[in-house]
């Protein structure tokens, strides 16, 4: 159909557009990494993309042009719609859907490429067939994991971990018995039953997939996305080595290493190691001994509220979760319009993982018009904490509970914490006592500072605005 | 390509990878992941490539399946990532005046 439909893959026309394409993608995301120019970033990694897919598709021999049309169509209007569509509270789960597709075509590719390899008949290479079978694999874990993340998140599946007895060695079996067979297939994978084996792979690592991530707690959810993301991504780096495409190896591979650090930075503030997220099941552990007593809260209405706030001089707001699913923000920030028009300082403490992502937080109170200078990271508002006259948290909990630093035998000891204990009031706008994700009881809810206004998150913020301005 | 420097294209990549990315404020972290993730769609291409080169239906099916699922990967992952950045661009231009403010609201989020 294209006039020039007749490049050489090999030519070196082809190399340089795949070149000039991946070099838009490092280009485009170290332009990511900064506030003023991430926007363009983007842009520029899309234009490196639409390069790339241009060049594929003017190679010599492509056909099957009604296939092909349908394929990107479709795809092309799934994917706007449910972008244009979404909302914000539910990028995370978004985030984690579009990785799932991405690892479901790497592992498609290398089920096609295998049966492609095996028509031409005689011996396959084994620097085609390793990366075929890596890719299958990976790609097919990450699609599974992806889906079970977002069913999780989007709350189709409990957020609780899910154990069943034996976890660690059922996965451990799948895991041995897919490279075994693996190994089979590479030595042997001429004879007719290898197809059926092959597919039998292809299941197996789509179970370990599901259990891979069944049994690990809504709270972690960041880190297992971004930890599949850095999966995908090197899954397409092998698939590109399979099919000896430039593009896709350093795209790839970009997207492995990347995902890579971003894992380890949450993890890091999280005071976890990732092995220990991934194999500990955090949340199964049972809520300590004190979790169960019967303890006296103040609970207190949104007038209170208000008048603790309007006559303080400064406020920093704790958002959490809760604030993502009341899709709290804008009536958050008109809270804090109303107390910012009294001369109230007010400061917006974010904690790294608050929310179900890191920067989730930021990317809420964005949509609502917060300014940038009003979000303070953790190292920055802690010292503060004491001179702040009322800490307000909404719908966060894990992130303020003083046991991380109080209690040693606490499962989040050691996990840095938005310090709001050591404000000289606390407000804490919740729905009920529950325990976060981490399935654990706060002791902040307890404290005598702490004022409990039972309400949801959007509701009380409201609320509490409105008595501002009847002041 | 030979293998050793498929190999090489490999490991010089993920270096890059680290550099590139190592230091990216907590602000950022979300749409990063977010532009990275419609990256790994690049597997569009093998998708294409199947397709184009295959004529059995069943390889046309799965590479068809595999268009589609990277498609969505590649539109899905950059609109949503342009739509959570459109927010941030917009905001201190409003507040102080655009001259300026914008490299101090970097800074702020860089911190």
């Amino acid at each position: 159909m294209p006039p020039v439909a007749a490049l050489d893959p090999q030519s070196s026309f082809v190399q340089v557009c795949y070149i000039v394409s991946f070099s838009l993608f490092i280009l485009g995301i170290r332009r990511g990494t900064h506030p003023t120019t991430a926007k363009q970033g983007n842009l520029i990694a899309a234009t490196g993309m639409a390069i790339a897919v241009a060049t594929t598709l003017a190679l010599k021999g492509i056909g099957n042009w009604g296939l092909i049309a349908i394929g990107i169509v479709a795809g092309s209007v799934v994917g706007a719609v449910a972008s244009r569509r979404v909302q914000m509270t539910a990028m995370p789960q978004m985030v984690a859907l579009y990785n799932g597709v991405g690892g479901g075509a790497v592992a498609l590719i290398a089920w096609a490429e295998f049966r492609h390899e095996l028509a031409l008949g005689g011996d396959i290479p084994l620097d085609t067939f390793v990366p075929t079978l890596f890719s299958m694999v990976i790609g097919s874990i990450s699609f599974w994991g992806s889906n079970i993340a977002f069913g999780k998140l989007q709350g189709l599946i409990s957020g609780q971990p899910m154990k069943i007895p034996g976890q660690q060695v059922i996965n451990a079996v799948l895991l041995g018995g897919i490279i075994a067979a693996c190994i089979v297939l590479g030595i042997d994978h001429n004879s007719s039953p290898s197809q059926g084996l092959f597919i039998a792979v292809l299941i197996a690592a789509a179970i370990l997939g599901n259990l891979f991530v069944l049994p690990i707690g809504g709270a972690d959810m960041p880190v297992v996305i971004s930890l599949l993301n850095a999966f995908t991504g090197l899954s397409a780096a092998a698939a590109g080595i399979e099919l000896d495409n430039v593009a896709l190896i350093v795209g790839g591979t970009l997207v492995g290493s990347s995902g890579t650090i971003l894992t380890l930075a949450m993890a890091t503030a999280m005071n976890r190691s990732v092995p220990n997220i991934l194999f500990a099941g955090f949340g199964a552990l049972p809520a300590g001994g004190v979790a169960t007593e019967e303890r006296p809260v103040t609970s207190i209405g949104p007038q209170d509220a208000a008048i603790k706030l309007a006559y303080a001089d400064s406020v920093v707001i704790v958002p959490g979760y809760g604030m993502a699913v009341a899709q709290a923000q804008h009536a958050v920030k008109e809270m804090a319009d109303e107390l910012t028009k009294r001369g109230v300082n007010v400061a917006y403490a974010i904690h790294p993982v608050a929310g179900r992502m890191p920067g989730h937080m930021n990317v809420l109170l964005a949509e609502a018009d917060v300014s940038y200078e009003k979000l303070k990271e953790m190292d920055e508002i802690n010292p503060e904490m004491p001179h702040t006259d009322v800490a307000v948290v909404i719908g966060a909990n894990d992130v303020t509970n003083p046991a991380a630093k109080d209690d040693p035998n606490s499962p989040i000891a050691g996990m840095p914490i938005i310090e709001v204990d050591e404000a000289q009031q606390v407000i804490v706008i919740k729905r009920s006592l529950s325990p976060g994700f981490a399935g654990i009881d706060n002791d902040l809810f307890y404290h005598p500072k702490t004022s409990m206004l039972f309400s949801d998150a959007k509701q009380a913020a409201a609320d509490i605005a409105a008595e501002i301005e009847d002041l | 390509m030979p293998l050793i420097t498929e190999i090489t294209i490999f490991v010089l990549a993920a270096f890059v990878g680290f550099e590139v990315i190592s230091k990216v404020p907590t602000t950022l972290h979300t749409p990063l992941m977010s532009q990275t993730n419609a990256i790994h769609g690049i597997v569009l291409l093998g998708g294409l490539i199947v397709v184009g080169l295959s004529d059995f239906w069943l390889d046309n099916l799965i590479g068809t399946i595999a268009i589609f699922f990277g498609t969505i990967n590649i539109v899905g992952g950059f609109m949503v990532t342009d739509r959570m950045l459109g927010m941030f661009v917009r905001k201190p231009k409003k507040e102080e005046p655009p001259e300026g403010s914008g490299d101090d609201a970097g800074d702020a989020g860089a911190e």
